[in-house]
């Protein structure tokens, strides 16, 4: 029996969330599991909030998981975290990206992009079971800012059951070729982050 | 090997498989994927059609040629093809024709969120709604059976949640088959709607969705899963997946087939079960066939009409109902955030309607608007559209307004795509019945909206073939409109300009603002991010006004207002210009004052 898993990941359109659903979903179908991976296409694309549901069972019903239903929620940018935060359930876990994009509304319209310590007092308030990853910062140590996705799935790998070779030929699959090598090393760093966070 | 296929991308698989050899469609989310990927699967003909119902009218084409067809659109796409649909009914096809009717509850991109299944039950039109993936490839398959089995064309209806969550599907071979008929049928009583053939032809019709209600008693799809049976739940679609996830040890009699109805089998499973509920998204359609029946059953009296439904919807109402125990509630975390900045959709940057929007605005006249990116020339700052109905519906609403005899010229503004969809009979309406308002062609040689499919002004087919390139110019001119004048939509003053132009003369103008979009691969290479010149910069914020992400605060104050000087993000800029041409001081610099960028590694080659 597979205990399910309700994935959710928030981020901002054009970041690459979608990729790394994919991706996640495909690495669950390869482990065994059912899956289910749901999303909304169309206006909320251009540069608009973004999310993503995969859960993970061995019968999936429903495509998305309700508020207070998610185990793992995966931020990559940290207003969408905050948005979407009351879908994880209290005490569920987190990966957080770091990175920021303040929207139109910060930019020009003089709201106020909320700050680290505001950040992580509301993420505290929900679980203190979470990671944050400078993925963005990371993948471009690695050359590309854009892998910072892989960085974010690399750090959840260490924390399921699921084969390392799972993970990467599943990124394999999804990832354009000329950019593999970058996307895997990505991923091995985020792994590796993750797994020294759980020894300290 | 089972692949994670969206819904959308089943039904093409399924399509390809069953033999399918001719699909046209018109774009529209959540419909697009499937004509898209359909289009690159082996010895098929895919076709992007002008509108839902020329997509339509070619689909039942190649059906009555004997070639198994395909026509998709979004919910909103079949009343544009309804008349269409109805005489396919009244004729029946030779070979098998599946219509994809893709509902938008919830309105995640559409202007409303109508349930299509009315339409299957209006045109005597059997319906069939898959719950996941692999039954959108299977029921693909079943359709075109039953149209052959029935001679009549079978509507495939999914919703967002079907056509854009990805679960495993076992993909297979395509079956060979040979065309029904040869040549084009010659058959007049069947294919020539005249009234005195259409009144043959309507009984039918009627005689046929009788067989199909019988047919529905034994068809596959439409399952019973006896558990407690003290709770019955009929339902279809993806609203199954929530009746299973919420009330796991329910009894269900899920609907494959949701017209016709199955009349034993809802009886004998009511029979069987001591509360009857129907879960189904918007209209309480199912609902309204079991109480023709005469059999009790609740459902809208407990469930939402309006928007789509989630575990949680269910289950909230469930427990409100007394259906579920309070113990069952989900309790979800509720910390305190404060207001969070909010991330509504915008015109992105470099958009080339932006600009057009800035100068339209400053005219203060009524601006009629239509579907596509330009819609959110709608918003703020820009704020500058005040109507948006449907596809095509922007230049008809100008010219009544127009007639209707107030002070105001009217402005009409409408993308390429959706002018070749249903703009160009109503902007010959403007010049036949000698209306005087100006239409604004938002010419970004693209269908943008929906992800960049190819139209009849880009040179392409959907197939990747170079094909005529429609020149609007002409086509307006012939239609009795003269003054034309296109204009680089990037370029204000030329805007400016032309507006000015059609506004001196009490005539219909069509004004062509071009520049592909901004996304597009060539425009891609011209990037070239602009700056600001800190010493000039006055913080005014006029550049604001242009609603560009691009443009952001910078940690520079003016002295003077005290306000912060603007910045650019290097990221975003595209280099549009429009900023520079707006800023008063001469701060933002032009791209021939910037120097050329290096190409950052890992960047076009």
């Amino acid at each position: 029996m597979k205990e399910p898993i309700n994935f959710m990941l928030v981020g901002v359109g054009g970041q690459g969330t979608l990729l790394a659903a994919n991706i996640l979903a495909d690495a669950g179908l390869a482990a065994g599991y059912d899956v289910k991976k749901s999303e909304i296409h169309g206006m909320a694309q251009r540069g608009g909030s973004v999310s993503s549901h995969v859960r993970w069972g061995e019968q999936v019903f429903s495509p998305m998981a309700g508020k207070g239903e998610v185990d793992i929620l995966l931020g990559f940018e940290m207003v969408e975290a905050l948005r979407y935060i009351e879908y994880l359930r209290q005490g569920g876990r987190a990966i957080l990206s770091t990175h920021q994009i303040p929207p139109v509304a910060v930019t020009s319209g003089g709201a106020e992009y909320p700050s680290q310590a505001r950040f992580i007092g509301v993420v505290e308030q929900v679980t203190k079971d979470y990671l944050l990853v400078p993925a963005v910062e990371i993948a471009q140590q690695l050359g590309n800012a854009r892998a910072h996705n892989l960085v974010i799935l690399g750090a959840l790998s260490a924390w399921l059951a699921v084969e390392e070779h799972i993970w990467l030929e599943a990124a394999a699959r999804h990832v354009p070729a000329k950019a593999l090598e970058v996307n895997l090393e990505a991923f091995r760093r985020g792994r590796a982050l993750a797994g020294q966070a759980r020894k300290r | 090997m089972k692949r994670i296929l969206s819904g959308n991308e089943a039904i093409a698989w399924g399509a390809w498989e069953a033999g399918v050899e001719v699909a046209a469609a018109y774009p529209g989310t959540p419909s697009t994927e499937i004509l898209e990927t359909f289009a690159t699967l082996p010895d098929v003909y895919a076709e992007w059609a002008t509108n839902e119902k020329v997509a339509m009218d070619v689909a039942i084409g190649a059906a009555y040629a004997g070639r198994r067809a395909m026509t998709c659109m979004k919910h909103v796409g079949l009343n544009v093809a309804a008349d269409s649909f109805f005489y396919a009914s009244m004729t029946g096809i030779e070979a098998g024709l599946v219509i994809v009717s893709a509902d938008d509850p919830a309105m995640h991109s559409s202007q409303n969120e109508q349930d299509n299944r009315r339409y299957a039950k209006f045109a005597r039109v059997p319906c069939l709604e898959p719950s996941d993936s692999q039954e959108a490839k299977e029921m693909v398959a079943a359709a075109l059976d039953i149209s052959e089995q029935f001679d009549t064309p079978v509507l495939l209806r999914i919703t967002t949640r079907i056509a854009h969550t990805y679960s495993p599907v076992e993909v297979g071979e395509r079956q060979k088959r040979p065309p029904k008929v040869e040549k084009f049928p010659r058959n007049f009583e069947k294919y020539v709607m005249l009234p005195v053939n259409a009144r043959k032809r309507h009984p039918v019709l009627e005689e046929r969705i009788q067989r199909l209600a019988e047919f529905a008693e034994s068809f596959p799809y439409n399952r019973v899963e006896l558990r407690d049976q003290e709770l019955g739940i009929v339902t279809c679609g993806v609203s199954y997946q929530y009746a299973r996830e919420v009330f796991p040890d329910a009894s269900v009699l899920r609907l494959g087939m949701t017209y016709p109805v199955p009349r034993r089998l809802i009886a004998d499973f009511a029979g069987k079960v001591r509360r009857l509920i129907v879960l189904e998204e918007l209209d309480p359609f199912l609902e309204e066939e079991i109480r023709i029946l005469g059999i009790p059953v609740e459902g809208k009296s407990i469930f939402p009409i309006c928007g789509e439904f989630s575990p949680e919807v269910v289950r909230d109402a469930a427990i409100a109902a007394g259906l579920l125990p309070e113990s069952e509630r989900v309790v979800p975390p509720d910390p305190i955030k404060g207001d969070l900045p909010p991330r509504p959709p915008v015109l992105c940057p470099g958009c080339p309607h932006r600009g057009v929007f800035y100068v339209m605005k400053k005219f203060k006249l009524p601006v009629q608007g239509d579907i596509g990116c330009y819609t959110l020339g709608a918003m703020p700052p820009l704020s500058t559209i005040d109507f948006c109905g449907c596809m095509g519906a922007g230049i008809g609403v100008a010219h009544g307004a127009d007639k209707a005899g107030g002070p105001e010229r009217q402005i009409a503004v409408i993308g390429d795509s959706t002018f070749f969809h249903t703009g160009m009979p109503a902007l010959l309406n403007v010049a036949y019945n000698r209306g005087k308002t100006i239409t604004v062609i938002m010419d970004n040689r693209v269908t943008a909206m929906t992800g960049h499919q190819q139209n009849p002004g880009t040179g392409y087919t959907l197939q990747g073939e170079r094909t005529v390139e429609v020149e609007l110019e002409p086509l307006v001119r012939a239609m009795g409109i003269p003054n034309v004048r296109t204009v680089d939509a990037y370029d204000l003053k030329a805007v400016q300009e032309a507006f000015e132009e059609a506004l001196a003369k009490e005539e219909p103008a069509v004004i062509i603002t071009r520049r592909e979009c901004a996304l597009l691969p060539e425009a891609r290479k011209r990037y070239l991010p602009l700056r600001v010149d800190r010493q000039k910069c006055i913080a005014c914020w006029t550049c604001f006004r242009v609603g560009c992400p691009a443009i952001r605060r910078s940690d520079e104050i003016f002295e003077k207002n005290k306000r912060q000087k603007s910045d650019i993000d290097p990221l975003l800029c595209t280099g549009c210009e429009v900023c520079a041409q707006v800023c008063p001081q001469h701060a933002i610099l032009f791209r021939s004052e910037v120097a050329p960028a290096p190409t950052p590694a890992g960047g076009q080659s």
